[in-house]
This record gives C-alpha cells, structure tokens and sequence, in this order.
C-alpha cells in the first residue's frame, strides 16, 4: 500500500493506493495514526481512488480510525471507492456512518 | 451435473497468501467469462474465507490452507477452503455480523456476512481441534 497526503487547514485528504487487505493493514493503521497525531483536523477524507482492492479486515481498519476521528469531534470521509469496495461498504453497513464525498 | 475443470492450490497459512490466493482463483475462473462484478464478488470471498484461516485457525503453530475450486458444467463454480486448525467453537454464532474474538485488533467480524453476500451459497463445516471448510457456491450467469 501507498500513501500520500495534501493539508487543506483543518482538512487533509489521503490518498491511498494498492490493496487493503490483512497484508496491507498495519501499515494502513500506522500511517493514518500518524497523520492523525501529527495534526488537528475537523475532516478526514480518504481518497480510494488508487485502491482495487478491500475486503472486511479493511472495514476493521476504517471502524478504527472512525472511533479514533470521531473521539476528537472530527469527520472522516471516503471518496473514490470502485464498485468492489462500494460493495463492501454497503454490505456492511459502513456508509451509515462514513459518508462518501 | 457435470465436473468441466478442478484444481487444488495447497499453501502456508501466511499473511500475505489471501492476495495469491483470491487471484489465483479469479484467473482460474476467468475462461467462464464473468462479468467483473463477479469475478470481484469471488475474490472477495475468497479472501475472506483464506483470511480467517491465516487469521484464526492455527495461533500456535504453523499450519496450511487448502484451496479447491470445481467447476461444474463450465457455469456453477464451487469453492472450498479447508485447513486442519483449531476449528470453531460456535459456527453459527461466527457467522453473525460483527462476531470477532479479535476486537481488540480490530477484527470487523463481517467475513462470512461478506462470503454469505457475495457468494450465492455458503457452507461451514467446523469441528474443534480438527479445522474448518468452508465451501461457497456462485453460479455464472451467461453474458451476452
């Protein structure tokens, strides 16, 4: 997995890029952990525009940084998901509670 | 029904294998001619089913999953993924949405929800100390 990242004041948008899967994950946490610590912002926004692939350790991966995002009165948003990962993500129920931007 | 083409991929149950795993299958599926929407749908259970294996079924020693895929009458393709771990306590209350033993690493517990929804049917068979198979059926719709 890859990432990169663009600061917009209390915004950033990440960009992701490879498949998230158990292989990809750690990583994924850590990274996102990092930025998170670095930096105060009201919004997250993922961009998935990069990622072919995410099955349910993804969604493990997404409800962490939620509670994580939300804990300190931040949004985190997705944008960009291809058909497969907007599967997931309606099977799950994830858009109830991350929105898609 | 008719056994048009089979095969057995048999690999260490390693993170890192479910991304082999998913495609293999997936190229082995590809002379069906599946739309993309469900040769996706195929990986995706494909990878959940060898992720749990990796995941859960052998905490303390190193042990194998076994993958095989047959396909019947170049249209039903059947998937079963076995491995001989520690198996599962309660198979049906595994299978519920949100059922993780692992929160605390952040499991989401919705693989066999995933399985059950991607795939048209699935199965799972699982006794403690011997392993668990799972096995999922899809049929091919033919595409114009």
């Amino acid at each position: 997995m890859e990432f990169s990242s663009t600061t917009n004041r209390d915004e950033v948008i990440v960009n992701l890029s490879g498949e998230l899967d158990e292989k990809s994950a750690a990583q994924t946490r850590e990274y996102l952990d990092k930025q998170l610590r670095d930096h105060r912002y009201n919004r997250v926004i993922l961009d998935f525009h990069g990622v072919s692939f995410m099955d349910s350790t993804g969604i493990g991966v997404l409800l962490g940084r939620y509670k994580k995002i939300t804990e300190n009165g931040a949004e985190l948003c997705v944008r960009n998901l291809n058909k497969q990962i907007d599967k997931v993500f309606r099977i799950s129920g994830l858009y109830q509670i991350i929105k898609a931007v | 029904m008719k056994i048009t083409n089979h095969v057995k991929i048999n690999l260490p149950a390693h993170v890192g294998n479910e991304g082999f795993a998913r495609a293999a299958v997936a190229a082995f599926c590809a002379p069906l001619s599946p739309s993309i929407e469900e040769i996706n749908d195929i990986k995706t259970a494909v990878s959940e089913a060898v992720t749990n294996v990796i995941v859960h079924a052998y905490p303390e020693k190193d042990g194998e999953i076994d993958v095989e895929v047959v396909i019947y009458d170049d249209k039903l393709i059947s998937i079963t993924v076995t491995d001989a771990g520690i198996g599962l306590i309660d198979p049906d209350q595994a299978m519920k949405p949100f059922f993780t033993t692992k929160s605390a690493e952040e499991h989401s517990g919705m693989g066999f929800t995933i399985m059950e929804a991607f795939m048209d049917e699935l199965d799972v068979r699982s006794e403690l100390g011997r392993g668990t198979r799972v096995t999922m059926r899809k049929a091919i719709k033919q595409h114009a």
